[in-house]
């Protein structure tokens, strides 16, 4: 493999680990913005997303697009459930919400060991065994089954994309996070507005794990380095801004793949947490941030 | 009959007498047990300290590993003793507080929550990465005991769990007698002050920001000399145990006890355990229960066990009120 072959390698894993990036992202960003909290348990999401995909799939043995999508409607409706139990009886209370969602997140953490027992490796046998040679150079190569984690993605997000700017709906959404008591002064429920943030940005860590599943190490502390990650999207994007998380987790994944292809996974982390503190102390708002919160 | 003052200190002799008497009575499992929850009270004490000026940190499990780390890499290396390498140990982790709060002070809210746990987890992944100090995964194991040796006269090992327990016991008075002070003088004050009224503070010439480092330093140096604590005790560490769940057990505590007294977070981190300690044949079940448990107490208590007591008197009241207001509806 030449040197150019490895930076086309490099370049393409990037764009896969971005898109995945951005999608758990944006679910976290989307939730902050409507209802002010931070969601701990939004990588638990995404293990339970990666956990129902591979039982669905290897234990019961239903097609894969099946359990796939079972796998996101069950997440979706995990997402209604905590905003209407723990989420909507905290609005106002500013650390109230978080603190829940650590509690659901020990909660779904322990209700996966529970249920299918931990220290077993579970590796999903893949899906798609071929895989796709970049522009036909032999050593560039591209599984299918990370190929269709680019794919659901990107369709995830042109199609909320085209839901927040297109639909009344998607209006009533960005009048929400903008200003909750004008858009109640304009009819809007911000409690039905809450649900749906919460069951779209379930949905899509669900979808993420969902796909990721036979890419990973399934096991039910898999959600954490990924919020790890999505909190330093989150943060050097601006909270609460969609725009700025995008942007983010394109220039994070790509900082991110690249150190560690040519030097090491732990130092790539550690580097881009240092990254993020100093770009803090010269923005501490965030990229796409407005003010600060008082 | 007696003055708030006289049953306070009824209260704490009684109280002091039967945590000494304690030791001799309970298994050795349970002593271990016992040490782990004074080290833990003084966990979130200097954690209280910190969050009384209004910022949430999630550092503070790291910090503590800081101090364990530096009083366990000062022993091993260097010809010192566990008696002074441990207040340098907790001298480190303020030096680490310090050296985070120009960054982290610069954010508020959720940025400051967020943005400290950043930092930490840089901080722990660098244990992990750099295996030529700090052992990497593995940790690092042989780290010596305390000890009081004064030749022929006395010699007492610290390692044993008795001598260790009135060790704790002590250490853990004095620090929260210290800490006590400390939020009841001045710069107490000062610290609600920035928290409650963050802008009038600001405009009688408050500078608020040095405040907060302030008290995050203070805070760090208690912590990590908890951690040098948990360090000569166990004498094996690895970056595992000052991981996020760590942390979240530490704002567990602190917030199921309640935040807004100085008694609330002793009362967490004292209940919980215990309740911990008898569920302890169910072991993966219990970060579960943890779960569950501050989950209720969001949401039916947000003001913490503490609050407890207020809040049956007004039910008590209201039932009472009830059955006043019943009575003429009756005739």
């Amino acid at each position: 493999m030449t040197e150019l072959e490895l930076v086309l390698q490099t370049i393409i894993n990037s764009l896969i680990a971005s898109s995945f990036t951005a999608i758990f992202a944006v679910g976290l960003v989307l939730i902050f913005g409507i209802m002010q909290t931070v969601n701990f348990a939004h990588g638990s999401i995404y293990m339970v997303g990666a956990f129902a995909t591979w039982y669905l799939y290897s234990e019961v043995g239903m097609p894969f697009v099946v359990a796939v999508i079972l796998a996101t409607l069950l997440c979706a409706a995990l997402g209604l459930f905590m905003e209407r139990l723990l989420f909507r009886p905290m609005q106002g209370n500013l650390f109230g919400g978080l603190i829940v969602s650590v509690g659901m997140m020990f909660i779904l953490e322990v209700l996966s060991v529970w249920l299918f027992g931990q220290g077993l490796m579970k590796n999903m046998v893949p899906v798609f065994k071929e895989s796709w040679h970049v522009f036909g150079i032999e050593s560039v190569t591209v599984a299918n089954s990370r190929l269709l984690v680019f794919a659901v993605a990107t369709f995830i997000l042109v199609a909320f994309w085209l839901f927040m700017s297109r639909t009344r709906l998607g209006w009533a959404m960005r009048a929400c996070a903008q200003n909750p008591e004008a858009a109640a002064l304009q009819g809007i429920s911000i409690g039905k507005i809450s649900m749906l943030a919460m069951v779209i940005s379930a949905a899509m860590a669900g979808a993420g794990g969902a796909v990721m599943a036979p890419l990973v190490r399934i096991t039910p502390q898999m959600g954490h380095p990924v919020l790890i990650t999505a909190f330093i999207v989150m943060i050097v994007g601006g909270m609460g801004s969609i725009e700025g998380a995008l942007i983010a987790a394109f220039a994070y994944s790509f900082f991110h793949t690249f150190v560690t292809t040519y030097v090491g996974g732990e130092i790539a982390t550690i580097l881009g947490l240092v990254l993020m503190l100093m770009f803090l102390i010269v923005k501490p708002t965030g990229l796409m941030g407005e003010r600060e919160s008082v | 009959m007696f003055s708030p003052v006289q049953r306070n200190s009824a209260g704490i002799a009684v109280l002091l007498a039967v945590v000494c008497i304690l030791p001799f009575i309970v298994r050795p499992y349970q002593l271990d047990f016992l040490i782990f929850m004074f080290i833990n009270i003084i966990l979130v004490v200097s954690y209280r300290l910190i969050a009384i000026t209004g910022e949430f940190s999630l550092s503070h499990a790291v910090i503590m590993g800081v101090g364990g780390y530096a009083s366990a890499l000062l022993t091993i290396h260097l010809p010192i003793s566990g008696w002074i390498s441990m207040p340098l140990g907790g001298v480190a982790a303020a030096l680490i507080a310090y050296l985070l709060s120009f960054p982290l002070f610069r954010m508020k809210g959720f940025y400051f929550l967020i943005g400290s746990f950043a930092a930490a987890e840089a901080i722990r992944l660098c244990w992990v990465q750099f295996i030529n100090p700090f052992g990497g995964y593995r940790g690092l194991r042989q780290i010596p005991v305390l000890e009081i040796d004064l030749g022929d006269f006395l010699y007492i090992d610290l390692g044993a769990p008795v001598p260790y327990y009135f060790f704790a016991l002590i250490v853990g008075l004095i620090f929260l007698i210290i800490m006590y002070r400390i939020e009841h003088s001045r710069f107490g004050f000062v610290f609600h002050a920035v928290h409650h009224k963050d802008m009038l503070a600001q405009s009688v010439g408050v500078n608020a920001r040095r405040y907060r480092t302030i008290a995050f330093v203070t805070g760090g140096f208690f912590a990590g000399i908890a951690g040098a604590m948990v360090t000569h005790y166990i004498t094996a560490i690895n970056p595992g145990l000052f991981g996020l769940k760590q942390m979240l057990f530490i704002l567990v505590w602190v917030l199921v006890g309640g935040l807004g007294s100085f008694a609330g977070p002793i009362l967490g981190v004292v209940v919980l355990s215990i309740i911990d300690e008898s569920i302890r044949g169910l072991d993966e079940l219990r970060p579960a229960f943890y779960g569950l448990v501050l989950i209720v107490t969001m949401l039916f208590l947000p003001d913490g066990l503490v609050s407890l007591p207020d809040k049956l008197k007004q039910g008590v009241n209201w039932l009472r009120n009830r059955e006043a207001s019943d009575v003429p509806k009756r005739e």
